[in-house]
Order: structure tokens, then sequence, then C-alpha cells
């Protein structure tokens, strides 16, 4: 089966800044593919260039079957694009967001599909507030509602937890686990490792400009020496402790 | 590719119902377009009128062409706020990665300039036959103003997409809206330019806000309007162009 993505050394630069110097990689369709790499190592740019936001300098990338660089019309039909920063329209309400990208993506029954939404994503009761009274977490799941009107087969998540707290956080966890259980393959940026090992069904990570390793989970564990079985006394995180006391751990 | 183009008008609408809802929720907005040059045109006929000989009857009927230029000139400055939000939060990104014209979410929001200042100017109109605007002109020399008037708008909305597409602040992106209202503070918009001193009255003569409303001037009270319109109509295609090109550059540059 083809691949959902496929990237074959992609290059791209600022100026004097080499951001991407070969990056080659492959996203296999239905599965969760994680992208880790510090800031500024280059992983919005590769978001940028397989969501047709920016153009390669060099390399071949492939989404859906589609050249981004020469049908990106038809790469716009297949994706969709959760960017960094929730990309929501805060003057209106999270209903008329839902409306308006449905629209906008030409469905006939956009009321019906923002209704739906705002059910799935526990939106109901404030679907009629305007989106600036949003709590972080309800804004991250309007915007990621909004990734989902029309149904694309593959989502990009740009670092979809950057600055949620552990709750929203676990959310938008879980609801990235219903997606993939669906059949959308998503592909996923992050600086943070426990999102990845959480999430991903394979992982790759980025630095200085490449893919230095690749693979599922349990094949990056065999890069390094076999585990050592050492006795410690197990303390729980603050995050674990946090979570308990708010009563939410179950949700998980 | 085909079946983007054939949505074209379609989501266009879709951008015009977003940007004209986020200018009736804006209360700031209301009043700066409609509610200040209501004001001012009060002020001017109410108190500063009875001084000021501009050799026409009604005071009202001389001020009116102005008084809707600084309704448009008061609206550019959201146009740059408005742009500027929508690039700095990302909406201009999750519309680009969508299967729907490029350039769609931009002339969205100059055809929301267009449509907003046509309500803004009709309030306004009505407003000064109230307080006793008469004008003998016919439906053609009407169409003509409307037309000059859609013709400015267009000037000042490009002028100010560039700052809010290209500004990295808020503040930046503002920075047109001042020069632009000063404009038809200084030129024939209020008293003739033949009381003002020297320098002052050879850049009044030589703006385009003089020119375009002695134009509408002279179109509603019946008169020729002589070349006043060409000067007026070189004015705004000349800016427009200029203008136009610079901002699909900055846009196109990470649209």
């Amino acid at each position: 089966m083809q691949n959902a993505i496929q990237v074959k050394g992609l290059q791209k630069s600022y100026k004097q800044l080499h951001v991407l110097k070969g990056v080659d990689l492959e996203v296999e369709r239905g599965s969760i593919f994680a992208l880790l790499g510090s800031n500024g190592s280059g992983k919005t740019t590769i978001v940028e260039i397989l969501t047709t936001l920016l153009k390669q300098d060099g390399g071949k990338a492939t989404v859906n079957g589609f050249d981004v660089a020469l049908k990106p019309d038809n790469v716009r039909q297949s994706i969709s694009l959760t960017g960094q920063f929730a990309a929501i329209d805060e003057i209106l309400t999270g209903r008329e967001n839902l409306v308006m990208i449905a629209r906008l993506r030409h469905l006939s029954n956009s009321s019906q599909v923002a209704n739906d939404l705002l059910q799935r994503f526990g939106l109901t009761d404030a679907a009629d507030r305007k989106a600036s009274t949003y709590s972080g977490g309800m804004r991250r799941r309007l915007d990621i509602a909004m990734s989902l009107v029309g149904g694309s087969p593959l989502i990009f998540l740009d670092e979809p937890t950057t600055g949620l707290d552990p709750e929203a956080r676990i959310e938008v966890w879980k609801m990235v686990k219903e997606l993939a259980a669906n059949g959308t393959t998503v592909f996923l940026t992050t600086q943070y490792l426990d999102e990845a090992e959480q999430l991903a069904d394979r992982i790759a990570i980025l630095h200085e400009g490449r893919i230095i390793v690749s693979g599922a989970l349990a094949e990056l564990k065999k890069l390094f020496p076999s585990a050592k079985i050492e006795y410690i006394e197990k303390q729980p995180t603050l995050e674990e402790i946090f979570l308990a006391i708010i009563g939410k751990k179950e949700k998980n | 590719m085909e079946t983007i183009n054939n949505y074209f008008f379609n989501d266009m609408v879709v951008m015009l119902r977003r940007s004209m809802r986020h200018i009736f929720r804006s209360l700031d907005t209301i009043i700066t377009v409609t509610i200040m040059p209501i004001a001012m045109m009060l002020l001017f006929v109410y108190v500063l009128g009875g001084a000021i000989q501009t050799g026409t009857k009604n005071y009202v009927d001389y001020l009116l062409p102005g008084i809707l230029l600084i309704a448009i000139a008061n609206s550019a400055g959201y146009v740059s706020y408005r742009l500027f939000l929508d690039k700095q939060r990302g909406i201009f990104e999750r519309f680009n990665s969508m299967p729907i014209a490029r350039s769609a979410a931009l002339w969205g929001h100059v055809l929301t300039s267009l449509v907003s200042n046509a309500i803004s100017l009709m309030v306004i109109v009505l407003v000064a036959l109230l307080m006793g605007f008469r004008s003998p002109a016919g439906i053609l020399s009407w169409l003509a103003v409307a037309g000059i008037l859609a013709l400015f708008t267009l000037t000042l909305t490009w002028i100010a997409a560039v700052p809010g597409l290209s500004a990295k602040t808020v503040d930046g992106a503002g920075v047109i809206a001042y020069p632009i209202h000063f404009l038809p503070l200084i030129s024939s918009a209020f008293v003739p330019t033949k009381s003002m001193p020297g320098p002052v009255r050879a850049f009044a003569e030589h703006q385009p806000v003089t020119s375009i409303v002695e134009t509408i001037r002279a179109l509603l009270s019946n008169q020729p309007v002589g070349h006043e319109i060409w000067i007026a109509l070189a004015w705004c295609i000349g800016i427009i162009l200029v203008a136009y090109l610079f901002a699909m550059r900055v846009y196109k540059k990470w649209a």
C-alpha cells in the first residue's frame, strides 16, 4: 500500500540558515507518526512544506500520492492542518467557526457537521459563546474539531499540546488516539518525549536538519544497551499527584 | 484546480460573512466608522458651520463629501488590524492549507471593506438628509459618486493591506491609520483652500482628497465636474496599482 507521506532529501534554507539538510521520512497510512525535535529544529518547517504553505528548496515530498510542489491543490483536498497556535476565530462562536470551515470545505450539511463535532468534542454547552471566552483546552479542542471538518484522511498536528495544562493534554491525546482508531493518519510534531511515547506508532527524531533515528518505539529502545534491572523507590510524579487530586485520571 | 475556482465566489461570501460579523460585533469599529463621522458632521454644521464661508447656501451640502471620505479613512486602520490578526493568529495559515482559492482570504477582506463602508456611508447620508442636506443630482450622478467612493475605499484598503500583512506588531499594523486620518482634514473637505496659507494650500490642492471631494461636490450639486474627476481617478488608480502590487508581494511571500 502506498504511504500517506513520502519524503526524500528535503532541503530548506532561510537565508543563511540551513534548516533542513536532506530529510527522509515515510508515514504509513492509518498510523500515528511523531516527529520529535527541540525548538527550532525545523519540525514546523517540515509541516509547512507538507501542507503546501512553504516551498522546499530541494528534495521531493509526496502527500497522499500527490507531489506537494506540483499538485498543491490535490494535497490540500486531502489533508487538514492544526497549526502550532490554535487558529480559531475568537470573535465568532464555536459553532460559527465550525460552520465557516464546513462551508469552505463546500459541505452541503454544514450545520449538521458543526453540531456533530460540537457534541463529539464536548463543546455543545459553549457552542454559542464567543471563542475568546474559551479556556486553553477548549480552544485546542475547537481547533482540532475544525481540522476534522470534512474528514480528511491525513491530519497534521503541530505541537498540539504545547502550552496546555496536563488535563487538557490528556484530552488531546485521547482525541488523537480516537482519530487513529478510525483510520485517520496523524502526523504529529512534539517536543515532549512522553507524548511521542504515549501516542506514536513510529517516531522520528529531527536533529540538525536531518532525521537521525526513526522507527517504532520498541526499535528505538533496542538502539540502547539492554535494560539493567535496578530497584528504585517509585515516587509519584507531580503530574500524577495533580491528576489524582483533581480526579480526572480515570479519563485517560 | 477547476473545482477550487468554481467555488471562488462561494468562498468569498463565507469570508465576507465572517469579517462582517467582526465589524458588527466590534462597537469600537462601529463608533469609529459611523458614529464619529456623524458627530463631526453635527459639530461642523451646528457649532463651526455658522462661521465658515463656503459660498454654498447650506453648509451641510458643502461638508457631506468630506465627511464621507473621513468615514472611509477611519475604516482603513481596521483593515490593517483585521489582516494582521488573521496572519498572526494562524487563520490565514489554516485557510491556505485548505482547498480554497489562495486569494479568497485576502479578497474577502477587501470585499468586506467595500460592503461595510457602503453601509456606513448610507447611514451617514441618511443623517445628512435629516440635517437638511439636499441634492439636485440625478441617478447617474449618484452612481458616479458611489463609484468614486468605492474606488477611494479600494485605494485606502489596499494601502492599509500592506502594513496589515507585513507588520510584526499590532502597533506596526496600525501605523498607516494616522496619516490617512489627516488627509481629509488638510483638504477642501471642510473649508475652501483659498483661506489657507501658501504651503498648506499648495499641499491641500495637490493631494488626492481635494480632487475627490471637489468631484463629488460637483456631482452632487449638478455642477460640471471639469478636470478634477480625471485627477481624482488618476490618483486612486495609480495608488491602487502600487499598493496592490506591494500587498500581493507580501501576501504571496508567506501564503
